[in-house]
């Protein structure tokens, strides 16, 4: 234990040079840890927003320049699915239920607030399939109510019976739709839901923006998929269509690949802070080459030499990763809860907070990476100390 | 038995200039409570002549059998082990590592042969030996004379207790009335306490303090 005690006191020695080298592991060790939180966080909310809507085949307009995300906002901004398409849509789904709809954007003051929302155009009928109501009634046929989504109720202060301004005209809110959180059919939290009738009364017949097919047999979705594919695509690609699971594997791709990102961003940091050490302990050694030269004229052997300095970096390395993991836990804990806040918020109807393995797991890889950087940069200078002849170091200057 | 024995010695430096012999078959014996001091010109191979008594180094040929252990064989551990168990060196730079107290600097030595911590009595006693104050034992080197560091480097050669000081010039760095007392100081040493002090120097006023003198030419015993 004494060569331990030489190391812990030769970074006593130069207090500031040891503590620069450790905030180095310390910063490295939280990069990875929450980076890896955070990207783990993502994927955890990215699985349970697909998951959620698992029963759902989304058909889409074909755009030459498709991206494949139905979240694409070109998607809906640009083509159509025709009413004729529909059909051939409702054939192909047979006993499923396809739902069209139309998204659109509508001003909305609600006293002294106005802004732009999302409207959901859809028939009558299927308001109900798609969405829960949890207070009042839902909109009916070309009546003046709009059902308003339950965030933006709350937000608004807006019941059933409330008076707002769609598109400048006055209309009465009929129903708070209940929280539904994003899905890749329809976002309804902060968005209006009127009928179809409504809509095209006010603004004329529009083609759909996008059909939602609901199959009551998940056994069933590749074969409704193959179906409308087969029906409408086969001359020419008209609509795209997807189900739940190609977006939960896009989505897992997506997150995968931040998740070895944002991995990648700590490992450099925690390098970084690996050539931090290796020069502090190459500092160290050119340093002390005569208290080395010293050490060993007395009486220390090479492998001596060697573990004390292997004991510097490691004493670096530990302190570093310690700090670092008891502030990885509390970040990450504080970004995967902001994390998970916000996404409960604005897109899914349940909490998503990550599991506290998942957590120390990380926080482990980290220190424990850390830590091994630090030996292995401090391994060479260490070598290098062991290797130094007593003579030429007791004659150095 | 000799404390220190060279029988046919030779030590060899190859360059790329040629071959550079330092010892040419030297023979030396020293006996234990002897004051030998080692003069001679530069070049001469003073320091090669004393690094190898000391184990920092090993010869080309022949045979060095300090504290009766034959040198020739010996891997880097054990002749470490000898140096830490049998000799002291005392520098003219004193090579106290300065950011350790001046009883830790004496510790050092003792921490490395006993493995441990809790050798701070044994330092305190040799510093006391070679007349540093207690006042001073908690100084840094740099906060004492040359004189008073040269006592200190002194008493971390002594602390263990070995068969033997090996000094390189210990007065080098001092002026003469301090190196005076730093050479009595070893006279004291060597006579009280009976250690045997191979002494390199070119002062030829110290050969008052020797039993005798070995004198080298060009790498030979004159």
């Amino acid at each position: 234990m004494i060569f331990f005690d030489i190391a812990v006191r030769n970074l006593k020695r130069h207090k500031v040079r040891s503590v620069l080298a450790a905030v180095g592991i310390i910063i490295g060790v939280i990069a990875i840890a929450s980076l890896g939180i955070v990207g783990n966080s993502l994927s955890v909310l990215m699985g349970g927003l697909v998951s959620d809507v698992s029963d759902t085949v989304l058909v889409t307009p074909h755009l030459a320049a498709s991206s494949g995300d139905p979240f694409d906002p070109r998607n809906t901004l640009a083509a159509r699915i025709s009413e004729r398409n529909l059909g051939l849509i409702e054939k192909a789904a047979g006993q499923h239920r396809a739902i069209p709809m139309i998204l659109a954007s509508e001003r909305l003051q609600v006293r002294d607030v106005g802004g732009y929302v999302t409207v959901y155009a859809m028939p009558a009928d299927d308001i109900p399939f798609l969405l829960e109501n949890e207070a009042g009634i839902y909109p009916q046929g070309r009546s003046s109510g709009v059902m308003v989504g339950s965030l933006l109720a709350d937000e608004l202060d807006l019941h059933p019976g409330s008076r707002i301004e769609v598109g400048g005209e006055s209309v009465r809110v009929t129903g708070i739709a209940a929280e539904r959180g994003m899905g890749i059919d329809i976002n309804p939290d902060y968005a209006l839901i009127v009928t179809e009738d409504w809509y095209t009364e006010r603004h004329g017949d529009q083609d759909y923006s996008r059909v939602v097919v609901k199959v009551s047999d998940l056994s069933e979705i590749e074969g409704v998929k193959a179906a409308i594919d087969q029906q409408i695509n086969r001359r020419k690609e008209v609509v795209d269509v997807l189900d739940s699971r190609e977006i939960l594997e896009i989505y897992y791709e997506t997150s995968d690949a931040i998740n070895i990102f944002l991995l990648g961003i700590g490992a450099v940091s925690l390098l970084v802070a690996s050539v931090s050490i290796l020069n502090v302990m190459i500092i160290s050694v050119t340093e002390r080459t005569g208290e080395i030269g010293l050490m060993r004229s007395i009486g220390a052997r090479r492998r001596e030499v060697l573990v004390m300095f292997l004991y510097e970096s490691l004493i670096l390395g530990i302190a570093g990763s310690l700090v670092g993991g008891i502030v990885s836990i509390a970040v990450g804990y504080y970004v995967s809860a902001s994390v998970a806040e916000f996404f409960t918020d604005f897109a899914m109807s349940g909490g998503a907070g990550i599991p506290v393995s998942v957590v120390i797991g990380y926080v482990a890889f980290a220190m424990a990476f850390g830590t091994a950087t630090s030996i292995v940069a401090g391994f060479y200078p260490a070598w290098k100390a062991a290797q130094l002849n007593p003579i030429e170091a007791l004659r150095y200057e | 038995m000799p404390v220190i024995s060279f029988e046919h010695v030779s030590k060899v430096y190859p360059l790329p200039a040629g071959d550079v012999v330092a010892l040419d078959a030297v023979d030396i014996a020293i006996e234990a409570g002897e004051f030998i001091l080692v003069m001679g010109p530069s070049g001469s191979g003073k320091s090669t002549l004393l690094n190898i008594m000391g184990s920092l180094d090993v010869p080309t040929s022949g045979e060095v059998t300090i504290a009766g252990n034959r040198i020739s064989g010996m891997d880097d551990d054990d002749l470490t082990l000898l140096r830490r168990d049998h000799i002291g060196f005392v520098f003219q730079q004193f090579n106290l590592i300065p950011l350790l107290s001046v009883v830790e600097n004496v510790e050092y030595p003792l921490i490395l042969k006993a493995r441990q911590n809790g050798s701070r009595e044994r330092a305190e006693e040799v510093l006391e030996a070679v007349g540093i104050a207690e006042t001073h034992f908690s100084h840094k080197p740099g906060e004492l004379s040359g004189g008073q560091q040269q006592r200190v480097a002194i008493a971390r050669a002594l602390a263990n207790d070995p068969d033997f000081l090996l000094c390189d010039e210990p007065t080098g760095n001092l002026d003469s009335k301090t190196g005076t007392a730093i050479m009595d100081l070893l006279d004291r040493m060597n006579r009280e306490e009976g250690k045997t002090v191979v002494m390199v120097t070119h002062d030829p006023r110290m050969t008052d303090y020797a039993d005798r003198t070995i004198r080298l030419v060009d790498g030979r015993v004159a």
